[in-house]
């Protein structure tokens, strides 16, 4: 015990260390989605300037847009939102094997606070006593000024098993709509994560 | 059902609060409600844990040679192990580092300090721990910046170091000062750590891995949240 390494702030400047170009869109990763390539002098983009290499996979495509924002309500330009989630069919592939799925992904804040990920639906994961869980997708939050990773938790507010998750219940009635993901059209969801202040995002211990 | 591999709760005694006002960005920015106690699912003991070339690209463990000519600056080595709380090391796993350059510059568009910038340095790297959880750089000691949190704010000499380890639960973001530099009493972000704890971020020179006509040498090494040997029942 009393052993740990402390954590500290990302701070401001991560963008050319972190984010690497596709990060964010776990279903091909083309593009540059997730990196903020205006903030990196040409030349100096040196982690993976190829560009993703992830493959396309089985699932049910979605894409879920949200804005991140302080105490105050105004966006946080410079944050990072990291995504783990098991696969369509509810596994967890930690190395994806050969060409499978990796549902990892990491997107900077743009200067409106926003992000995007494209990824699939995830499928549904046990959970305490062999119950399944309602689909969702773990999220780590980081930023200047947050001394340590928020951690909290996706669910989609169409998806007939959030309802009954077993994790959402530990979470007070009057705030777990602050973890669900709206739908907005055909495989479009919103979900904006709000730090401080009313409506606060559930973060949790793990 | 399976005994589930947990993983050691955050220790109070080292981890620094969210909410640290002499760190003024924190002010607006911590969650004010309580964190809500989960349990470790299936979500949280995994993690990714290999496949990095193909998410993120090949390795770069050589910061001075990512351009035409070597960066100014001190050249140093950085290097260490990732272990957990019971010092089993974490192999495989992915280890990124950000910096300023020798004079105290990031090569980033929001650092408008007028210190010079170096084109033959950017600053960032990632490797992959080895099967004894180690991990190393090349790259130049980085300078202290002004960054107006107070009246003559500086940041001390430090390496941002970013880690997954084996799970959703053990992802860790922090950060490497170097010994005796005098601005780490005075930094706020580094007394938002326990004071017990705090030594912890601090490298150690080391003669012996010091390389003869190349580089100094400094140890970090990385403790993660351990497992729980407790199997759980519910």
């Amino acid at each position: 015990m009393g052993r740990q390494t402390p954590s500290q702030t990302v701070g401001p400047y991560f963008h050319y260390g972190l984010t690497w170009k596709g990060g964010a869109d776990l279903t091909g990763g083309a593009g540059d989605l997730g990196a903020r390539m205006d903030l990196i002098p040409p030349g100096h983009y040196v982690l993976n300037p190829g560009g993703g290499v992830r493959r396309p996979v089985r699932g049910e495509p979605v894409e879920i847009a949200g804005v991140v924002r302080d105490g105050d309500g105004q966006p946080v330009p410079d944050a990072m939102v990291e995504i783990w989630q098991a696969d369509a069919d509810g596994r967890y592939a930690p190395d994806g094997g050969p060409g499978g799925f990796i549902g990892f992904g990491r997107s900077a804040t743009g200067k409106d606070g926003g992000f995007i990920f494209r990824t699939v639906k995830p499928g549904r994961v046990p959970g305490p006593g062999g119950r399944l869980q309602a689909p969702h997708v773990a999220i780590g939050v980081f930023g200047r000024g947050l001394l340590r990773r928020l951690a909290t938790r996706l669910y989609f507010a169409d998806d007939p098993a959030t309802a009954g998750d077993p994790i959402l219940a530990l979470v007070p009635a009057d705030r777990r709509t602050t973890l669900l993901a709206r739908p907005e059209g055909p495989g479009r969801y919103r979900f904006d994560i709000l730090l401080q202040g009313p409506g606060e995002t559930v973060f949790f211990d793990l | 059902m399976p005994a589930a591999t947990e993983f050691n709760p955050e220790d109070p005694t080292a981890q620094p609060p969210l909410l640290a006002p002499d760190y003024r960005s924190t002010t607006k920015r911590a969650p004010s409600r309580p964190l809500v106690r989960i349990p470790q699912t299936l979500t949280e003991t995994t993690g990714p844990a290999g496949g990095w070339d193909r998410l993120m690209g090949p390795a770069v463990q050589d910061l001075t040679r990512q351009h035409r000519g070597e960066p100014l600056g001190q050249r140093i080595v950085v290097s260490g192990r990732v272990l957990d709380e019971d010092d089993r090391p974490v192999a495989g796993t992915v280890v990124e580092v950000w910096q300023a350059n020798a004079a105290g510059r990031y090569i980033h568009a929001a650092d408008q300090w007028n210190a010079p910038l170096d084109p033959n340095f950017t600053g960032a790297g990632r490797v992959v721990t080895d099967a004894q959880g180690r991990y190393r750089f090349v790259t130049i000691r980085p300078g202290a910046y002004p960054w107006g949190n107070h009246r003559n704010a500086w940041r001390p000499e430090h390496i941002h170091f970013s880690l997954m380890g084996p799970a959703f639960a053990t992802r860790l973001v922090t950060q490497m000062y170097f010994p005796g530099d005098p601005l780490i009493a005075l930094d706020p972000i580094a007394n938002t750590v326990p004071a017990a704890a705090r030594d912890r971020l601090v490298s150690r020179f080391d003669i012996d891995t010091t390389e003869e006509f190349f580089a100094l040498s400094y140890v970090f090494d990385i403790v993660l949240r351990g497992r729980r040997a407790t199997p759980r029942e519910e």
